[in-house]
């Protein structure tokens, strides 16, 4: 088992494609510059097949997940260690694969996108150390190095959305994406504190198993798992995009296309998924924070879709469409269905790719215009293009037997069977559903239909070269085979990709197999009806010829993402920036410690100006110095001579 | 004979003599006569506590600090005619080029 037992090479290479090229690479040709990049990117996707196909022979043998130790890395008091542990089991399995995969597509589809671009080797430098990063926390076998690259896929996510930092908006929405992820980093340290303190331990196996064993919270008990859960989900909206934390996903469009499509929509936003998915023995012993996961992503789902509906550009668009996918799978993980969850996560790993990489190359067609109102009748100027969008969006709205069709049906029928409030779920993930395929097929009849709404004059429409269109027929195939590992289900057969996860999430409950088909039937058609009405709707709203009307009422409010952001600006930024201006920078800052530092200064001098005189230039005063000094020196000799006690021993 | 409190007395008020005399006295030569005052009060004390203790150290200390004072009696004077040449003065009050 040559690549298993040496693991660490799958994360390793991208950081050494990323040291080359970030030390190296200003000097070298983008021929260069590429090979180092893709050959790290596509050496370790190869890497990661043959320790997968590695791992399920060991899995035939051990019956368990492989962990491997590799070093220390802190070992303190108590035997706590913390070491270079990177653990495989059937959920890494599926989160390596999209990450490497999709990672190198991507890697790929930006040789041809960023062909034109200042900071070519800059861009590569930061996509593999952000492959680096993601791999260590999808192999991480402890929650501290999981952290490791939690953090680190923080920072390239701000590194890359600030690509173009001489922008002012992309440097401002780098900052805003690095705090806000702050927050809920904070969330996620407090929870991790939590969990070293009841388990003295961090490594998965040692925390899960304990956990087991303990009794489970009731329902709206707040118990340390219970709170730990809940700090760990805070990291997770952060992360992932939700509700109250979703507001950097869309500001982080100011990166380059590929990014926003590697880590803003297939891996990095992922990562709080996988961490709730990871972490699922904790959840399910605590029904009160898998609740809260459920209904945070159940109004995620919902709200970012209806601001998706009205927006104009076309990558908002998609970034609110990710943040509603990311509720979906939430969704999924707070009504215990961890496998719909990460199935679905890998599904929208794919499709999502596709339609970022599809509207990166409509953007690169039009030249750099990302407004659909300014696009119109591109079908048949950019047909590779058109057909993997029209892939990507048919695979997100949910028609079989596209991706999404399976998994977003698996995670509504979990929903659906979820007791008590289900039903209320189920309702609200529908409509969701509606939604997203209205606001998809909205995007497609804009963009691809109708007239030319941009100059043809100065605007010359080309398809993109093969370097880009070639990853996104990959991936068009993928979003519409992705899901039919659960297509055996559909009728009456299994279910592969849960089966496959059964190993990490238990047996899948399959209780009362026969009705619960007939009603899986059921809710399929349901939802494909859902599908097809938002399909309609805006069929009939977009296809004849439209114009940009007047934002007004419900219009207004959803273009406006319902003033989230203000109210943010209003009750939380302003109030801080506030605080900090006017207490800590003038009071606190330039009062105290500069007060104090310059107060030292200026009594050293005052002090100085007083003491100076006495260099009078006088000799004789000189002379009387030392007298008097003598004196004192011999005051304080003396002293204990003359002392009361002495005096009267002598008398 | 005499007691040694005498000679340490007689010390202390030359001492006493000298210092009053280097703080007020404004005459460079007058000066540094106060401090031959004092350094040979001084040395007074030193054959007293050497003839009382009936031992040579003093009077050794003694030898010294009439070397040292002839030492500085050369060098003293060389300076003090040198300023005076420059000042046309031997007013201490008027060497005060280090103030400020």
């Amino acid at each position: 088992m040559p690549i298993l037992e040496n693991l660490w090479i799958i994360p390793l290479l991208p950081l050494l494609g990323s040291a080359i090229n970030g030390l190296l690479g200003s000097k070298w040709s983008k021929t260069l510059v590429n090979s180092v990049a893709l050959g790290s990117t596509g050496i370790s996707f190869i890497c990661a097949i043959e320790a997968v196909r590695e791992f399920l022979g060991y899995y035939e043998e051990h019956h368990q997940a492989f962990v491997k130790q590799f070093f220390d890395w802190i070992v303190a008091y108590n035997d706590a260690r913390f070491g270079f542990d990177l653990q495989v089991d059937q959920l890494t399995v599926v989160m390596l694969l999209v990450v490497t995969g999709v990672g190198f597509l991507i890697h790929i589809y930006s040789t041809g996108y960023m062909a034109h671009e200042e900071g070519y080797y800059r861009f590569f430098s930061y996509l593999n150390l952000f492959m680096f990063f993601m791999l260590i926390l999808v192999l991480a076998a402890n929650y501290v190095l999981l952290f490791v690259g939690w953090e680190g896929v923080g920072l390239c996510s701000y590194l890359l959305i600030g690509f173009y930092f001489l922008r002012k908006s992309a440097a401002d929405a780098g900052k805003k994406a690095f705090i806000v992820n702050r927050i809920g980093d904070f969330g996620f340290m407090l929870g991790m504190f939590l969990l070293f303190r009841t388990f003295h331990s961090l490594d998965f196996n040692t925390v899960f198993a304990q956990a087991a064993t303990m009794q489970p919270d009731a329902m709206g008990q707040f118990g340390t798992i219970t709170i730990a859960c809940l700090l760990l989900f805070m990291g997770a909206t952060g992360k992932s995009a939700q509700i109250p934390l979703y507001v950097w996903l869309p500001d982080a469009m100011e990166g380059p296309t590929p990014v926003s499509a590697l880590i803003h929509a297939a891996t990095m936003v992922t990562a709080g998924v996988y961490v709730v998915a990871r972490s699922h023995v904790l959840f399910t012993h605590a029904p009160s924070a898998m609740y809260v996961v459920a209904i945070i992503g159940c109004a995620t789902a919902f709200f970012a879709a209806t601001i998706g509906l009205v927006q104009s550009d076309i990558k908002k668009v998609l970034a609110y469409s990710t943040v509603s996918q990311l509720g979906y799978m939430f969704l999924a993980c707070g009504v215990g269905a961890f496998g719909a969850g990460i199935f679905h996560l890998m599904t929208h790993a794919f499709f999502k790719a596709l339609l970022f990489l599809s509207a990166g190359s409509v953007i690169h067609a039009v030249g750099g215009n990302q407004d659909m109102w300014a696009m119109g009748g591109l079908a048949k100027k950019i047909k590779i293009t058109y057909w993997c969008m029209l892939f990507g969006t048919i695979a997100i709205a949910g028609f079989p037997p596209f991706a999404a069709f399976f998994s977003k049906d698996a995670i509504l029928f979990a929903a659906f069977n979820h007791e008590p409030a289900g039903k209320v779920l189920y309702v609200v993930g529908l409509l969701a559903a509606v939604l997203t395929s209205f606001y998809m097929f909205r995007l497609i009849w804009l963009t691809f239909y109708g007239e030319a709404r941009y100059d043809e004059q100065k605007v010359h429409v080309h398809e993109s070269p093969f370097n880009m269109t070639v990853p996104l027929m990959i991936l068009a195939f993928l979003a519409l085979t992705g899901g039919w590992f659960a297509l055996p289900a559909l009728f009456g057969g299994k279910d592969y990709f849960a089966e496959f996860l059964s190993p990490v999430f238990g047996a899948a409950t399959e209780a009362g197999a026969e009705s619960a088909a007939s009603l899986e039937h059921i809710l399929s058609v349901v939802a494909v009806v859902a599908a097809a009405s938002g399909l309609a709707v805006a069929w009939r709203m977009y296809s004849k010829k439209v114009e940009r009307g007047e934002s007004t009422g419900l219009h207004k409010l959803l273009y406006n993402k319902y003033y989230v952001d203000e109210a943010y600006q209003a009750v939380i930024v302003g109030p801080l920036m506030w605080l900090s201006r006017n207490i800590l920078w003038k009071v606190v800052d330039a009062g105290i410690i500069d007060g104090t530092v310059n107060g030292v200064a200026h009594g050293a001098s005052g002090i100085g100006d007083v003491v100076r005189h006495t260099q009078s230039g006088n000799t004789r005063s000189y002379a009387v110095w030392v007298i008097v000094g003598a004196l004192v020196i011999f005051g304080i000799v003396f002293w204990p001579l003359f002392h009361p006690t002495v005096i009267g021993g002598v008398r | 004979m005499v007691p040694t409190s005498y000679y340490l007395v007689l010390s202390a008020i030359l001492f006493g003599l000298g210092i009053v005399a280097f703080v007020f006295k404004r005459n460079i030569i007058t000066i540094f006569m106060s401090i031959e005052l004092m350094l040979n009060a001084v040395n007074l004390a030193f054959v007293a506590f050497s003839r009382a203790l009936g031992k040579p150290d003093g009077e050794v200390f003694v030898l010294f600090v009439i070397v040292v004072a002839a030492a500085e009696a050369a060098v003293g004077l060389g300076i003090i005619i040198l300023t005076a040449r420059n000042r046309k003065s031997l007013n201490v009050e008027r060497v005060d080029l280090l103030k400020l």
